[in-house]
């Protein structure tokens, strides 16, 4: 292989996936194999009192809480999540038992013979009832999953020098993540072993999962991953849930069960994005300048903990976006709700926090008068500045030559005037956002909690294995980290064998989350392919085994949230344009530019592929993807219902990457997945604002809120 | 009920109850799992297959409609000269990505090139626009039909 490693070669599951030859979950078939199907709670929130259940038939089960033979919890950051109800629900959709048997038909109608007698318990809906409560609290003492505080410097005495004080708050909504393929399991019981295929980010997780679940050793377990139809974090924490379900589902019934989510169920059942509301009180100097912030997050975890205090920190950590302050104080709270599960989406805490503050430095510039491109600029980070947390930005930060790039690509500095002064007929619409990723695991989260593990096989025939537990749902790591190995070795990609992984076979390099597969395992590999290159000829067959090595720069105290938040930093900055209808107040967008820097790109049109894809989501999430829950129900349960973008919404998208090399990637890469979906939302809604001139102060931004805006505002 | 019809060009039958879905059957009696449920009520796009070479979603098809109905699911589209033209094409557009969509995009592509072999940007958008894809975002698709109508000429 010659040349740059970036330019692009044939993804390799092209030919599978077009042809319809891939096989998900669904596609799978086992010998007498058993459906399952779920009996969700009715209720938000109340005491099981009682269940009856009619004569089942021969050959049919009901699997539920007494089913487990471990610990009914599901493995998490907090075991506080059952896998089966036990005296108590605490959403709609929470799973009370299993009906296991050869036929859908009759699963369903046995489903509807079961009754559930409920005691209803004074539920909690939203942040703020979580927050007064009065109620008794779902979780804990104060119903709050997580409640953090980080400062920087010394905001009280910033605030009391401050010439201006700005207050503003803003608020977000669900999304759900539409992976086009649902969630689904296999559970299998043979020769005393459980076996567990299916639809997942994470292996380990579910191993980890089923090794609690059913308090048997790990030697017993086995999981399976299958080609997996899309994912974007809702395959991160949620199939560890179901893979239970399998799991006990077949070892009682000693046959194979299956259980594939209808979308319906998906929608109601499966975690989402969490809504936030966050509040920022900014002081400004006599210059001008922001002194000191004060930034409070709440979010919406739903019933049970999951990655909820995780997502919190990720949010927590952006507070001041790209901006340097001096003076930072951070409260973030996580509250317990009757509302299905939050979890991880694509970018974690970030878009809800970038949201906030790109709108409120365009609500500030507007207060003082000043163009908000500008006012951004001038506090702008730059190598060396300090983070929320502490942390030195050791790596180069280009955003002012990225900035200068997208300007001129969208020809954004014209455009604004010329909108700005809204005379047209119609109303038209710049906005233009700056954003960052911290690229993997929190702190030094890679090293105390993941502790990756790669090997490498070099077989008789001089094929190579990859054998670890990273899976490809789409975002084409069969194909980077077969061109990381390949190039190291200097062999032909094709002969790079890299299979969907299997629990018995690969050792645990960690979950394909927080866009670290390439940055973080992709490294490893690397690694372990020069030291296979070295030991090639020692024997017909060699096998290289790597762990993780934090780079000895990052500092990281997890108790008080001081240091290095993440090993290193993704930067973009994106530029859209719109146009609005008068009368319905409809948006159309016009115009999409994007500038990143990811490090070394391993594979350009994959990258593009990550950045067309992250930015549709991310402006879905901005304008038509609403999703309100009322007591404790999602009232948009379909695809119907639910819109997510299809190809008539969006116009072409111009992006480009700019040169920088990180040392501690795989031929100087960063990460890349979560980084593009991150300024979609702020850029969207900072047109909608030039266009309209209104703060824009919520997303989705719909029609129907931007005429209540208007009418407020007149 | 036996229901005949002609399935990727051999004439096949089925003894089943007629409301069963088309998707069903094809999935389940037929094992063509190249057939995906992405929602189960038309709005996605994954369970298409051509009726008489039209785009059809055959989650929301009794199979009873179907009775003498020549279909053609990917399993049969991709042994032609025109399936191979669009993949490569999707290759080289990175129009693939979880690929759970993509069977459903090729045929919705052909349903189009087969009545208009040089469609313009907005044809391709418009035909595409009853399939939907979470993961690219579109243009990247609409680029690989793009290059397929150029790259098969003669083809269509
Ligand atoms: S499964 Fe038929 S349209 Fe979605
Ligand atoms: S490639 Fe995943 S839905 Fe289209």
């Amino acid at each position: 292989m010659k040349g740059k490693i970036g330019k692009s070669i044939k993804k390799i599951d092209v030919a599978e996936k077009t042809g319809g030859y891939a096989r998900y979950i669904a596609d799978m078939r086992f010998e007498s194999m058993l459906h399952a199907k779920t009996l969700r709670s009715s209720k938000p929130r109340a005491k099981i009192k009682g269940i009856d259940i009619p004569e089942i038939p021969q050959g049919y089960y009901i699997v539920d809480r007494n089913d487990v033979p471990g610990k009914n919890r599901v493995k998490m950051i907090v075991n506080d999540q059952p896998f089966f109800a036990e005296d108590v629900v605490n959403y709609i959709g929470e799973p009370i038992l299993l009906v296991v048997g050869p036929d859908k038909e009759k699963i369903i109608k046995i489903l509807s013979e079961i009754k559930v007698y409920y005691e209803a318990v004074k539920p909690v809906f939203t942040i703020e009832e979580a927050e007064k409560l009065n109620t008794t609290p779902i979780y804990g003492e104060d119903n709050c999953f997580a409640d953090y505080e980080i400062e920087k410097g010394d905001p009280d005495e910033a605030f009391g020098r401050a010439a201006k004080i700005v207050e503003n708050e803003y608020r977000t909504g669900y999304q759900e993540h539409i992976y086009l393929e649902p969630q689904g399991m296999i559970g299998i019981y043979e020769s005393n072993r459980v076996t567990v295929y299916g639809s997942m980010q994470c292996p380990y997780f579910v191993k980890n999962a089923l090794i609690q679940g059913l308090g048997w050793g790990g030697d017993r377990i086995r999981v399976v991953q299958t080609t997996t139809g899309g994912a974007f974090g809702g395959k991160e924490e949620y199939p560890s849930l179901i893979a239970g379900h399998v799991a006990f589902a077949a070892v009682k019934a000693g046959k194979p069960v299956r259980l594939i989510f209808n979308r319906k169920e998906d929608i109601q059942a499966t975690t989402k994005r969490h809504p936030s509301i966050i509040r920022l009180k900014t002081a400004l100097d006599d210059h001008k300048k922001i002194i000191a912030t004060d930034v409070d997050i709440k979010m919406d975890g739903g019933a049970y903990s999951g990655l909820s205090n995780v997502v919190l920190q990720r949010a927590m950590f952006a507070a001041t976006g790209v901006y340097n302050i001096p003076n930072v104080r951070v409260r973030g709270r996580a509250f317990a709700t009757n509302n299905v599960p939050s979890g991880a989406l694509r970018g974690f805490g970030g878009p809800q926090a970038f949201f906030a503050i790109e709108m409120n430095m365009h609500a500030l510039a507007d207060h003082v008068s000043e163009d908000p491109l500008d006012f951004k600029i001038k506090h702008m980070l730059k190598k060396g500045d300090h983070t929320v947390t502490g942390g030195v930005l050791r790596q180069d930060v280009k955003l002012d030559e990225m900035t200068d790039m997208v300007l001129g690509m969208s020809d954004y500095r014209k455009k604004y005037d010329e909108f700005s002064k809204n005379d047209d007929q119609v109303l038209r619409g710049i906005g233009l956002s700056l954003f960052y990723h911290g690229c993997a695991f929190t702190g030094s989260g890679e090293k105390d909690i993941i502790k990756a593990e790669v090997k490498l096989k070099k077989r008789e025939d001089g094929k190579v294995l990859i054998l670890i537990a990273n899976v490809d749902m789409g975002q084409g790591a069969q194909t980077t980290l077969r061109k990381i190995v390949a190039r190291t070795l200097c062999i032909p990609v094709d002969d790079v064998i890299y299979e969907n992984p299997d629990t018995d076979v690969v050792p645990d390099s960690g979950p394909t989350v927080a866009s670290r597969t390439v940055m973080i395992v992709g490294f490893l590999l690397d690694k372990a392919a020069q030291e296979l290159k070295a030991e090639w000829e020692k024997a017909p067959e060699v096998e290289v085994h790597k762990v993780y090595e934090q780079p000895g720069y990052i500092r990281w105290d997890q108790e008080t949230f001081e240091g290095d938040a993440y090993p290193v930093y993704s930067w973009g900055t994106n530029v859209v344009e719109v146009e609005v209808d008068p009368v319905t107040c409809e948006i159309k967008v016009k115009g999409i530019w994007g500038v990143y820097d990811v490090g070394t790109a391993i594979d350009e049109r994959i990258i593009q592929g990550q950045i067309e894809g992250g930015i549709s989501q991310g402006l879905g999430y901005a304008t038509i993807e609403v999703m309100n829950s009322k007591d404790g129900k999602i009232l948009q349960d379909s695809i119907t219902d639910y819109i997510i973008p299809c190809s008539m919404y969006f116009p072409g998208i111009e992006s480009k990457l700019i040169d920088s090399y990180y040392e501690y990637g795989p031929y100087g890469a960063k990460c890349a997945g979560e980084l593009p979906f991150i300024g979609a939302a702020p850029a969207l809604a900072s047109a909608v604002q030039n266009a309209l001139n209104v703060q824009i102060k919520r997303i989705p931004v719909t029609p129907e809120y931007l005429m209540e805006t208007a009418e407020g505002e007149n | 009920m036996k229901i005949n019809f002609i399935l990727n060009g051999k004439n096949v039958w089925v003894e089943t109850d007629p409301l069963k879905r088309l998707l069903d059957v094809l999935r389940e009696d037929f094992g063509l799992t190249g057939v995906k449920e992405g929602c189960g009520e038309g709005e996605c796009g994954t369970c298409t297959v051509l009726i008489h070479g039209k785009i059809a979603y055959s989650c929301i098809i009794p199979v009873g409609a179907a009775d003498h109905a020549e279909i053609m699911t990917i399993e049969g589209y991709r042994k032609t000269e025109r399936y191979k033209a669009l993949q490569d094409a999707f290759a080289e557009a990175g129009s693939v990505q979880c690929g759970f969509c993509t069977p459903g995009f090729v045929l919705a592509a052909e349903s189009l090139l087969r009545e208009d072999a040089r469609p313009g940007e907005t044809a391709i958008r418009e035909a595409i626009s009853g399939n939907l894809c979470r993961c690219t975002g579109y243009n990247m698709i609409v680029e690989g039909i793009k290059i397929a109508s150029l790259k098969g000429k003669g083809l269509w």
